[in-house]
């Protein structure tokens, strides 16, 4: 099975250089505007999307990511809206990767067999479930690989060589790896030790490792497209968005670009660190 | 799934931590680790007699243990009906059972070398036991305790800090126990070499459940041997209230397998389960996962977790420990709810009847008591635990009594 994931680093590595991924939570300030910013993301240089599923306890998340879930909440959004932001987009977009991120409890109660089809149905391509470890693969991983859907799983500094063939077992489309412990957009990483974590999960896999956690502007992105084959950018991108908005909190003119500019100047710092010829 | 003895409901749960088809580990890869770790270093422990010997020494002089088994004679007459007998349980010290696990926690945490203990708090008698036990131990003890509960419940915070305790207000969410949770678990995913999580309930991944379980036990335990010395036989009833549900499960779990004892639990019905304004996870939620383990909790049709309501923060939260859900969905404990208004009438009524001021938290299984106990038989033994004194409350009932002159 291939999956557009796959094609997509395949491509990306065609090229020289990481990919990047780019995080933007489904239906903030509202699901119109993060329809119309999902979709214009890969021209601003996105090579995968990953829109994040709100739910009201992100105990994984930092403040910006847990703002950006209260806002969408507040603006409607729920598991069937973040399906059909999918299906909208795919019908101006069938390459581009889309990967839904979030926890396990709004999947758990839409009902896991009728997610993985309608998710299926509506072109998404792989699922990160924060609070789903291989100790409850029987949950949603295993189901969902049998759909046709990648499950990406994260590996942390946490994660010692004993625990990462466990980890590694049912990931598919790409290992994130997670260079800080802590929640997102918290700590800011050893830069040169990025190198090193993913050489030590490619001793264990073959999937490409995409590094996350930390990545604020071209110059962090480029720090890390070095020794990754993907760069995960998330919090920045929410903060933007956040910081685009009204008194209100709602949506500007100047929302959608402000997002772009920040995603064209990461591609712009992704694509400088040409990687050395492997 | 499940290779527990059918023959028994106390030999859960099975290796991965389930209860049925409840409990699990359901957390972030940064603290599954972390998780096995402490699963290892519990099991090695609990069958450790020096553990156990440690254990036992500091619960009888320092914490005060066994709590008396104490006839509530005049609550008895008043009522007519079973003869009750309160576990005095908030006679340790720090005023709450909490103390008794969070000893087992700390003692493990030094165990594996831990210096640094976070820990969620509602009503602040977890916080408090935290802070003390780590004053006790030369820990340092930081405790997230949501905003709204640090308002109502400032006399523990007070205490918190004269402990040497941190205690930080959280903003986010409802502002109550389950987001101190969450953050208490933020805090734990970003300081995972150093920091030990001490959790407040039978909730959590596994091993939480079961070993807050353990260390709730001895309630239940002394019960037993107090009953039998007093009354030549064990208790007909038992009755607790439930938010997490550590204290009642301490209780219970001893019960279980005596098919001819009728258990309790209590949850707090705040406004009333019909007017959504609750915290009464089993008769007003369904299965869902949080907190790393499935279980019943409050949310809407998209598993989005709601608000709980209910004037004691103790019981202020959208979920329940995993065992309860359990023994629920089998039948063997029977779940009933205690609005705001009965338990403010049963804090009074034990008052001005016993002298002794309950907190709101089992407030609200005397409420049940009120109304169980007159229509039983004058030889039907009743335990109610008593888990918590009321000085923390005093505020608080004073408000929704219009004062107290």
């Amino acid at each position: 099975m291939t999956t557009r994931i796959d094609t997509r680093f395949a491509a990306c590595a065609a090229e020289g250089r990481a990919a990047l991924v780019t995080f933007i939570m489904g239906g903030d300030p509202d699901p119109a505007t993060s329809l119309a910013l999902i979709k214009a993301l890969p021209k601003a240089g996105a090579d995968l999307i990953e829109i994040g599923m709100p739910f009201t306890d992100p105990m994984a998340d930092g403040p910006a990511i847990q703002a950006a879930g209260v806002r969408a909440l507040a603006a409607g959004m729920s598991l069937k809206k973040t399906l059909e932001t999918v299906t909208e987009f795919r019908k101006s977009d069938d390459a581009t990767p889309i990967i839904l991120m979030g926890y396990y409890n709004p999947i758990f109660i839409y009902g896991v067999d009728r997610f993985l089809v309608d998710a299926k149905a509506a072109g998404v391509d792989g699922l990160i479930v924060v609070d789903l470890p291989p100790e409850e693969d029987a949950e949603l991983c295993k189901p969902a690989l049998e759909a046709g859907l990648n499950f990406i799983r994260l590996a942390t500094p946490t994660t010692d060589d004993k625990r990462l063939p466990k980890v590694l077992q049912n990931t598919s489309g790409f290992v994130y790896y997670v260079s800080v412990t802590g929640i997102t957009g918290s700590a800011i990483p050893d830069y040169s030790k990025v190198t090193g974590a993913v050489a030590r999960i490619k001793n264990h896999t073959k999937l490409p490792v995409a590094v996350g956690f930390g990545v604020k502007n071209a110059d962090t992105a480029e720090a890390i497209a070095k020794g990754a084959d993907g760069v995960v950018v998330g919090t920045a991108l929410v903060e933007a968005v956040r910081t685009s908005l009204d008194k209100d909190g709602k949506a500007t003119a100047k929302t959608i670009d402000a997002v772009t500019a920040l995603v064209s100047d990461i591609a712009a710092g992704v694509k400088r660190a040409r990687k050395q010829a492997a | 799934m499940n290779a527990q003895n059918p023959n028994s409901f106390r030999n859960g749960p099975d290796e991965t931590g389930h209860f049925g088809n409840f409990g699990g580990r359901f957390v972030a890869e940064t603290l599954m680790p972390l998780i096995l770790q402490l699963d290892e270093a519990y099991k090695v422990a609990k069958v450790d007699p020096e553990f156990q010997a440690e254990m036992n020494s500091y619960l009888a002089h320092y914490v005060g243990r066994p709590s008396p088994l104490y006839f509530a004679e005049r609550l008895t007459e008043h009522l007519g009906g079973a003869k009750i007998y309160l576990k005095r349980d908030e006679l340790n010290h720090t005023g709450a059972h909490k103390v008794n696990n969070v000893l087992g926690q700390i003692m493990l945490a030094r165990r594996m070398g831990k210096k640094r203990i976070i820990a969620e708090t509602g009503a602040g008698q977890h916080g408090v036991a935290t802070a003390t036990l780590c004053a006790r131990f030369g820990l340092q003890c930081v405790v997230y305790m949501g905003a709204v509960d640090v308002e109502r419940q400032k006399p523990n915070v007070f205490r918190m800090k004269m402990l040497g305790a941190e205690v930080v207000p959280v903003q986010s969410g409802s502002k109550t126990l389950k987001d101190a949770m969450n953050e208490a678990l933020r805090d734990w995913v970003t300081n995972v070499a150093d920091t030990f999580y001490c959790i407040g309930t039978v909730a959590g991944p596994h091993p939480y459940p079961a070993m807050v379980r353990d260390f709730q036990s001895v309630i239940g335990r002394e019960t037993r041997e107090q009953m039998i010395e007093r009354e030549g036989r064990l208790p007909d009833s038992l009755i607790a209230c439930i938010g997490g549900g550590s204290n009642a499960i301490g209780l219970f779990h001893p019960f279980l397998d005596d098919k001819d004892v009728e258990i309790y639990g209590v949850e707090a019905a705040g406004h009333g389960v019909s007017s959504g304004l609750h915290a009464a996870s089993l008769t007003g939620g369904r299965p869902g996962v949080l907190h790393g383990n499935r279980t019943y909790l409050l949310m809407n049709e998209d598993g989005q977790i709601i608000d709980a309501h209910s004037i004691s923060a103790g019981l202020d939260y959208p979920g329940i420990g995993p065992e309860h859900s359990w023994l629920h969905d089998v039948g063997r404990v029977k779940y009933i709810s205690a609005t705001d208004t009965e338990a403010l009438a049963a804090f009074q009524l034990l008052s001005k009847l016993e002298g002794i001021i309950p907190a709101l938290e089992p407030s609200h299984a005397v409420a049940k008591v009120i109304e169980i106990a007159p229509k039983l038989p004058k030889d039907h033994l009743m335990v109610v635990n008593l888990c918590g004194r009321g000085d923390k409350d005093i505020f608080t009932v004073a408000e929704h009594l219009g004062g107290m002159d």
